[in-house]
């Protein structure tokens, strides 16, 4: 449905330099990246907001490249929202049909039904101001969806709501991409946003797609450092590899398959690693005494980072794990870890 | 007690501002007696000139928010090369010397200039004429229209428009259904500055047209023939008019209840 050849956009202040990405038609994809890697860049260079300076856009086929925004039949949803804030939401709703041919009776059973469908019937009569932030977000989709977009972009649209309002868009979003048919694309900061809702993903960062796949692939099987670090394997080393084992400075880590590079990475996921007072007795082939240097409270968990050798591990453990452990900095502890948990690339 | 010294000075130097504006246009206005100001108020020279300044300085206005209004959207939407100089360019009438905005549009209006040529051979007068007025006051008061739309037009988010294009509307269905909408406001208070500096516009005026009188060159006429005596209560006529003009667009621009 989005088929993104070779784009570059060369904006003041940003760069995107040969973005490749194709989106299926119906698909949820998710553009990922920390602020500042280009993804609303990308979304607005799809939309036509922003001038390209090579490459081709195609939408369902068709070469969009070079036609204004309202010629690509592609919507558009804000983090901000953006309802126009002199028009009541009905107003907001129904601008679209002011520039699309459609029949009034179509429109009116189109009207009902997202009316419906997002909960909105209460409030068509409201001027956007004072209206909750989940409210707000329910209007701008429902605006978007008025003129049956072939597709649908995201920017962050989760990030401005309040943890309340989140999870219940989130499922409207999932409620409404299946029961429209529409592809989305999203923009988002938030690895767990694209886990809940996506099927697939991309990462940027600093203007470039630094990985595309299945959201569980980049998850589990990142390519990058910077990917690894992205999707919160913390752990990250340069290791040399010796047939089924890393090393790292005088530290040998157990693989459980061969590696052929001679060189490269290794990641493990923070909450993969199991700290420990004694080592434990069991088939975990990874195990290294070392000193707790840091414990960083995260609210719900502790980070433990923990040096063994000359390099620091990082550990996620519970609050009651850490008194039941006695853990202090400065003290000495276990970390243990599988060979399944540990990736390479 | 830092803090209250310091609301002290605050309130001390509003005191001073007030006071010394005030004062002089106090005097001037409680100055003049009754039969004077009646007698003002019957003179129809008084009232044609207040109502010349009035209707060319709402003219200037007219013709900014026409010509403005896209050249103000341009400055707040697009970065450009020079954009600097640009604005720089805008706030040139500004700082001139008002009788030298006079002779430097005397010198394109003239006879000797192709521009002036043209127009004469139009039958446009500038030298002398309610045409060349208003051309004075639209050169003076402009800025300050296209300054107070600008920002009026950066105010406004740039998203608004982008939803409003990707649900289908043409640049120009954007801006007169989305941007003017809220930006009338502004509009509205550019145009009251734009006027408000052409009633007051002096030096400039009286280089291009002497007559017909504008009430600011029939209060130095005055002023100057008569004294001070008789040019009080033309004064305090145009003051009056124009606060209670200026006061009722203010109160329209204001927002609702609604939009607050």
């Amino acid at each position: 449905m989005i088929k993104i050849e070779n784009l570059c956009v060369d904006f003041p202040g940003f760069c995107l330099e040969n973005v490749n990405l194709a989106v299926a038609k119906e698909e949820y994809f998710v553009l990922l990246g920390p602020t500042g890697a280009g993804k609303t860049v990308l979304l607005e260079a799809i939309v036509g907001l922003i001038p390209t300076k090579g490459g081709k856009i195609l939408i369902g086929g068709r070469d969009v490249t070079g036609l204004p925004p309202e010629k690509r039949g592609i919507g558009i949803v804000y983090q901000d929202y953006c309802l126009f804030p002199h028009l009541t939401v009905l107003k907001n709703i129904k601008y679209g049909l002011h520039f699309h041919k459609i029949d009034e009776t179509e429109a009116q059973n189109r009207l009902d039904e997202i009316l419906d469908q997002l909960n909105l019937r209460s409030l068509v009569k409201r001027l956007p101001v004072n209206l909750s932030g989940g409210e707000l977000q329910r209007i701008a989709l429902a605006r978007a969806l008025m003129v049956n977009p072939s597709v649908l972009l995201l920017d962050e649209p989760l990030s401005a709501l309040d943890p309340n309002f989140r999870g219940e868009i989130q499922s409207e979003l999932k409620k409404l991409h299946q029961n429209t048919g529409i592809t989305f694309l999203m923009v988002t900061h938030d690895f767990s946003e694209a886990l809940s809702l996506a099927s697939r993903a991309a990462v940027m960062n600093q203007g470039k797609i630094e990985q595309i796949g299945e959201v569980s692939e980049i998850f589990q099987r990142p390519s990058s450092p910077f990917v690894a670090n992205f999707v919160g394997m913390k752990n990250i080393f340069f290791v040399n590899f010796r047939r089924t084992r890393a090393l790292l400075d005088n530290l040998e880590l157990e693989l459980g398959r061969e590696i052929k590079n001679s060189r490269g990475y290794l990641a493990i996921r923070p909450e993969d690693i199991v700290v420990s007072k004694e080592k434990l007795s069991s088939s975990i082939r990874n195990s290294f005494q070392g000193i707790v240097a840091k414990i960083l409270n995260q609210g719900f968990y502790y980070e433990i980072h923990l040096k063994a050798g000359n390099s620091v591990f990082k550990a996620l453990i519970t609050k009651g794990a850490l008194f039941e452990l006695d853990l202090k900095e400065g003290g000495c502890a276990f970390i243990s870890f599988k060979s399944t948990a540990i990736h390479t690339f | 007690m830092k803090k209250e010294i310091f609301l002290w000075t605050t309130i001390f130097s509003g005191l001073v501002v007030m006071t010394f504006i005030l004062l002089p246009l106090i005097h001037m206005v409680a100055s003049p007696s009754w039969e004077n100001l009646k007698a003002a108020f019957g003179d129809r020279d008084v009232i044609k000139s207040i109502w010349l300044s009035i209707y060319t300085a709402g003219l200037a206005a007219i013709i900014s928010f026409i010509v403005g209004t896209p050249f103000a959207y341009l400055l707040a939407r697009k970065a450009f090369w020079g954009k600097r100089f640009v604005e720089s360019i805008v706030d040139l009438p500004i700082v001139i010397p008002h009788p030298v905005v006079g002779i430097a549009l005397l010198g394109v209006a003239g006879k000797n200039h192709w521009i002036g040529q043209i127009l004469y051979e139009l039958g446009i007068r500038i030298m002398g004429s309610v045409t060349g007025i208003v051309t004075v006051l639209t050169f003076v008061g402009m800025p300050f229209y296209i300054n107070t739309v600008k920002d009026g037009f950066e105010s406004i988010s740039p998203r608004l428009e982008n939803v409003s294009r990707s649900l289908g509307a043409s640049m120009f269905s954007t801006f007169f259904r989305i941007t003017f909408p809220l930006a009338w406001r502004s509009m509205v208070v550019g145009m009251i500055m734009c006027c408000a500096r052409a009633i007051s516009e002096f030096g400039a005026v009286v280089i291009i047209a002497y007559h017909p009188m504008i009430a600011p060159v029939l209060i130095y006429e005055r002023f100057e023939a008569y004294g001070l005596k008789y040019s009080q209560p033309v004064a305090v006529l145009l003051i009056l008019i124009c606060l209670a003009l200026f006061l009722f667009l203010r109160i329209l621009s204001m927002p609702g209840k609604k939009e607050v």
